[in-house]
């Protein structure tokens, strides 16, 4: 056991922890538990919303198998990587204000109760919970097992272990703690990720002999690793032009996205986000996946491409300093599942049980409802997690896409289309949750349908039905209310 | 009467506006981007210049790319974005 890095995962865990204590101490005060719980009573500021959406957003895919994706692939997926800095504006402004004003009126603590207000509709709420829950859950299994792998590869102890520690840990603070502690912890987290990036980069380029060096290294072993082309030319410019819309502006779609697009204080606090969340994202990303690229004249010959990361920051840094960067990639898949982790507990608990079983649940009653989901889902995801599916980037493409071409235009047209209405958005989920599947198998079997990846098909036809639909069974046009919806929770 | 100020509301406009903003940052994100990556990319690996280190190419497209994003983000959040309120007037709540 490498105790030089074990110590700073360990502190990193305990403050953690601390903050999940701190933040239900801080519920006790509040007076709707559910919306403190689920969306922290909407009071953060500029710097814990940035921190949270990046921090929810970068997961285990960005950052262990997108470096490690590098890697092999080399510049062209450090290219394919900064369409995410989209991510940064283009949720706050594209949901932006309108959504903060709708929800506070809805009293939306959840994705779907925005829907749900807006569409008047059953199906709608049963279908995205059921999406929510379906597509979030794999994403979940997905880092549950990356963060397995992250502390059996640092520790040396067993996955079984590993998983459990993982999922402790996460358990304790999300489920004592709920949203506030989420964010809180987002925000550590994301700091931990920006220096920790920062540090590991600054190491690998020094490692390498400077950057002239590890380019002329990279253009000796193959060409092609400093083209955008990827290492056999395997990259089209078409291919990597459509992940704008799975990792750039797609993500507006994502419920963790959209869920922190109304959690915030005032005006002041998401402009301020824009600018923290655009500069953090695309540091990060640039950082994390140049790491990769230049890892390799550095440590030649990595066969399991999620090892990259942690096999070269135990190469080339001193062991406290590399249990220190190290926690970034645990950080990020922990800030990824705890946010995860509570919105399937909140589909379950207010889109599904206090929607149609119990309306009339009292305070206590939903705070022991919720705290007892937001667990047994937990462990769930982690007796699954003990034998885990191959490609975990796969998985989280999976649930990305699936969700972003459910969601994407019931949200933005629910907002910004008066006629869109209830046939519209059930027509375009279904198709949307329906063509990826579709496509993704196609995919699978024959290469990518016309050059692009599975989520572009998908997102443009469920716009077009979304539109159809929506002029044939034409309704009134919709008028948000004018004022704050009776509270009927308790 | 309850109609009144159903479709005044000015906080909608700002939002709306706001959106087109997020739009037209990100197809510029997109072409900077494409434009340059594509652009000085393409030819042959042995013909490309470095900067700072950095293939041209790349250098550009992602890492100026990049500075010039935020820069544009904090031009459009301090001369562009105006301040709203979030909550509605409480008084409009008694029946």
């Amino acid at each position: 056991m490498n105790w030089g890095v074990i110590i700073p995962l360990l502190i990193f865990l305990v403050i953690v922890l601390l903050v999940g204590i701190w933040a239900n101490r801080k519920m006790d005060g509040s007076t709707s538990f559910i919306s403190d719980y689920f969306i922290g009573s909407r009071e953060f500021g500029g710097l814990v919303l940035a921190m949270t959406m990046v921090a929810t957003y970068g997961s285990a895919s960005s950052f262990l198998g997108g470096p490690g994706a590098a890697y092999s692939i080399g510049l062209g997926w450090v290219l394919l990587a900064m369409t995410q800095v989209a991510t940064g504006y283009f949720v706050l402004l594209i949901l932006g204000k309108k959504f903060a004003i709708v929800t506070r009126r809805y009293n939306a603590v959840t994705l779907i109760d925005f829907l749900k207000e807006r569409y008047q509709s059953k199906p709608v709420v049963l279908l995205s919970a059921l999406s929510i829950i379906l597509f979030l859950f794999a994403a979940m299994a997905a880092q549950w097992v990356g963060g397995a792998y992250l502390i059996q590869t640092l520790t040396g102890i067993s996955y079984t272990s590993a998983l459990f520690i993982f999922t402790i840990s996460v358990l304790i603070y999300v489920t004592i703690g709920g949203f506030r502690a989420v964010a809180i912890t987002d925000t550590i987290q994301g700091v931990v990720m920006f220096f920790g990036t920062l540090i590991l980069l600054i190491a690998v380029i020094i490692a390498g002999g400077g950057l002239s060096n590890i380019f002329s290294d990279l253009v000796a072993e193959n060409p092609n690793l400093v083209t955008p082309y990827g290492q056999d030319g395997q990259l089209s410019s078409l291919y990597v032009s459509s992940f704008w819309i799975l990792v750039g502006v797609g993500v507006v779609a994502l419920p963790q996205v959209a869920v922190r697009a109304m959690s915030y204080r005032d005006s002041k606090s998401m402009h301020r986000a824009l600018i923290i969340g655009t500069v953090v994202v695309g540091f990060i990303m640039l950082n994390m996946h140049l790491i990769g690229v230049f890892s390799r004249p550095v440590l030649p010959g990595i066969e399991v491409a999620d090892q990259v990361i942690p096999l070269v920051a135990l190469d080339v840094l001193p062991p406290l300093l590399a249990g220190i960067v190290l926690a970034a990639p645990l950080a990020a898949m922990m800030s990824t599942v705890d946010s995860l982790l509570l919105l399937v507990s909140s589909s379950v608990v207010k889109d599904v049980y206090i929607n149609f079983m119990k309306p009339r649940a009292s305070n206590k009653h939903v705070k022991k409802v919720s705290m007892g989901v937001t667990a047994i889902i937990g462990i769930v995801a982690f007796i699954l997690a003990i034998n885990p599916p191959e490609l975990l980037i796969f998985l989280n493409l999976f649930a990305f896409g699936g969700l972003e071409a459910a969601f994407i235009w019931p949200i933005v047209l629910g907002l910004y289309w008066k006629f869109a209405n209830k046939y519209g958005a059930i027509a375009s989920m279904v198709t949307g949750i329906g063509a990826y599947i579709g496509i993704h198998f196609y995919n699978e079997a024959f290469g990518n349908l016309l050059g692009v990846h599975t989520v572009t098909i998908p997102v443009f036809l469920s716009l077009i039905v979304f539109v159809i639909i929506s002029v044939l069974f034409k309704q009134e046009a919709y008028e948000f209310p004018t004022k704050p919806l009776k509270k009927v929770q308790k | 009467m309850k109609n009144r100020n159903i479709r005044n509301d000015s906080r909608f406009n700002v939002a709306n506006r706001e959106a087109l903003i997020g739009c037209v940052l990100a197809a510029f994100n997109i072409l900077w981007w494409y434009g340059f990556a594509y652009g000085m990319g393409s030819k042959a690996p042995e013909e490309y210049t470095y900067i700072l280190g950095f293939p041209a190419w790349f250098f550009y497209s992602c890492i100026v790319g990049f500075v010039v994003m935020v820069i544009l983000i904090i031009i459009v959040v301090k001369f562009v974005l105006k301040e709203v309120p979030f909550e509605d007037e409480e008084e409009v709540d008694s029946l």
